[in-house]
């Protein structure tokens, strides 16, 4: 199972969990076993990351590894984190 | 019992005022507003089922955007899970911004049109709960060369004809009106006689920067326009249109609306000029005409003698109550009232953030 770790501000979006556990072997696969609601906070209608949202693996951002692509194993854990931006 | 509810939409989320039918006397749900930290472009309120049905399009600037609906009057939100609206993989665009939501009118029930940043007509059968991309605007030839105001590309107008579901007219920034008969299938540019001041040629086919549409149910053939410099009327359905700006400080501003029950009168808020947008004399007022723009006078009662804040394209509204109601909301955060057609007006919310879109109802 791979992990996902959410922002305060997504658990709405997760019954309140901080985390959820998914199957996959790439990001965007266990992105696509979200719910929708939740996937549709990290991704947009075209199915790319979201500009102002960053997705570590370990201490990797996945825009430094293959992105979407980027392999995932039983007990990763992929952390979402919100950028600084905005006024 | 009649209420009135008032949605606000602000830069950093919705605020919802509530008041009797006589709406003089306005208390803002909060403190938190619902959509905190979105930026709430649109808003609307269908009136036309059993109970009220309200919209939200919110940004997230990290999460994205996302149209919600509400049958309880905004006590609860509700979203389809794959979302209300999202381009088809083949756009090749991603939904940036939702920048209006217009229930059509009466005969059309379920009909709901949004417009969107890229600039698209979304339309939906099911009260406005999914839409799908109108594709004969979205494929039409001049799309590539339609451009970004200051606000980005957006439709942010949509004026659907009052009895022929055939006939909408949608207005963008840039690329100005464009309309169709036949249901969305085709669209034709109607800018003729809009000038657009920021192009070598001042009166091009289609690229001008009108900043909001207006029209009154019962004459359908006539229309109002608030452009990028330019305040125009226009009596054949949109072919021609000719300025109406004489006897204004100003023919710069956003907004323009027409009253519920008076089809000759007609609200704008003027600004100085494009390189300085504040109001004209430094005073918030809105200015009324009731011979269709021919005459206009400036409405100060209960409004600031002094301001520097403009009132943005979606922020003025009126709600069809009669007495008519009229309604603005500024930049800096503040909504006036009028419960008398504009004679006098009340605040109703102070240090909001930026208001970017107001509308309001009497319901029940």
């Amino acid at each position: 199972m791979i992990a996902v770790r959410l922002p305060t501000v997504l658990r709405p979006f997760a019954a309140g969990a901080e985390r959820v556990e998914v199957e996959g072997t790439t990001v965007a696969e266990a992105f696509a076993a979200l719910d929708p609601p939740l996937r549709r906070r990290l991704t947009d209608d075209q199915g790319a990351v979201r500009r102002h949202v960053n997705i570590y693996l370990g201490n990797d951002n996945i825009r430094d590894l293959d992105g979407l692509d980027t392999p995932v194993q039983d007990g990763d854990e992929l952390l979402i984190l919100p950028s600084v931006a905005g006024g | 019992m009649s209420e009135a509810v008032l949605l606000i939409g602000t830069k950093k989320g919705l605020w919802i005022g509530r008041s009797d039918a006589a709406r003089t006397q306005w208390r803002l749900d909060g403190p938190v507003p619902e959509f905190e930290m979105q930026g709430v472009y649109a808003v609307g309120i269908d009136t036309r089922g059993d109970r009220p049905r309200l919209f939200v399009g919110g940004t997230s600037e990290h999460w994205g955007p996302a149209v919600f609906h509400s049958d309880d009057l905004g006590a609860t939100w509700a979203e389809p899970p794959e979302g209300s609206l999202g381009f088809p993989a083949d756009a090749g665009a991603s939904l940036e911004r939702v920048w209006q939501i217009q229930p059509a009118p009466a005969g059309q029930p379920g009909v709901v049109y949004a417009g969107s940043q890229p600039s698209a007509l979304w339309k939906s059968t099911d009260g406005g709960v999914t839409f799908e991309l109108v594709r004969g605007l979205w494929d039409h030839p001049h799309r590539t060369e339609w451009g970004a105001g200051f606000g980005g590309q957006a439709v942010h107008t949509v004026l659907p004809h009052p009895t022929d579901a055939e006939q909408v007219s949608v207005a963008m920034s840039t690329g100005g009106v464009y309309q169709t008969a036949d249901g969305g299938t085709t669209w034709k540019p109607a800018n003729q006689g809009i000038q657009a001041t920021f192009f070598p040629d001042p009166y091009p086919e289609f690229g001008q920067c009108v900043h909001k549409l207006a029209g009154h149910p019962d004459v359908p053939e006539r229309m109002f326009a608030q452009n990028h410099h330019g305040v125009y009327r226009s009596d054949d359905g949109g072919a021609i249109w000719k300025s109406i700006a004489d006897g204004l400080p100003s023919d710069f501003g956003f907004p323009i609306v027409v009253h519920p029950h008076e089809p000759a009168t007609v609200y704008v808020f003027p600004l100085i000029a494009d390189g300085n947008r504040i109001p004209t004399e430094a005073k918030c007022r809105v200015y009324r005409s009731r011979d269709a723009g021919s005459t206009w006078e400036p409405l100060s009662a209960g409004l600031p003698d002094v301001s520097y804040v403009p009132v943005l394209r979606d922020a003025m509204t009126t709600d069809t109550a009669d007495p008519a109601g009229v309604y603005v909301g500024t930049r800096d955060g503040c909504v006036y009232a009028s419960a008398d057609g504009g004679d006098s007006w009340a605040e109703v919310a102070r240090h909001l953030p930026d208001v970017l879109t107001v509308r309001a109802a009497v319901v029940g």
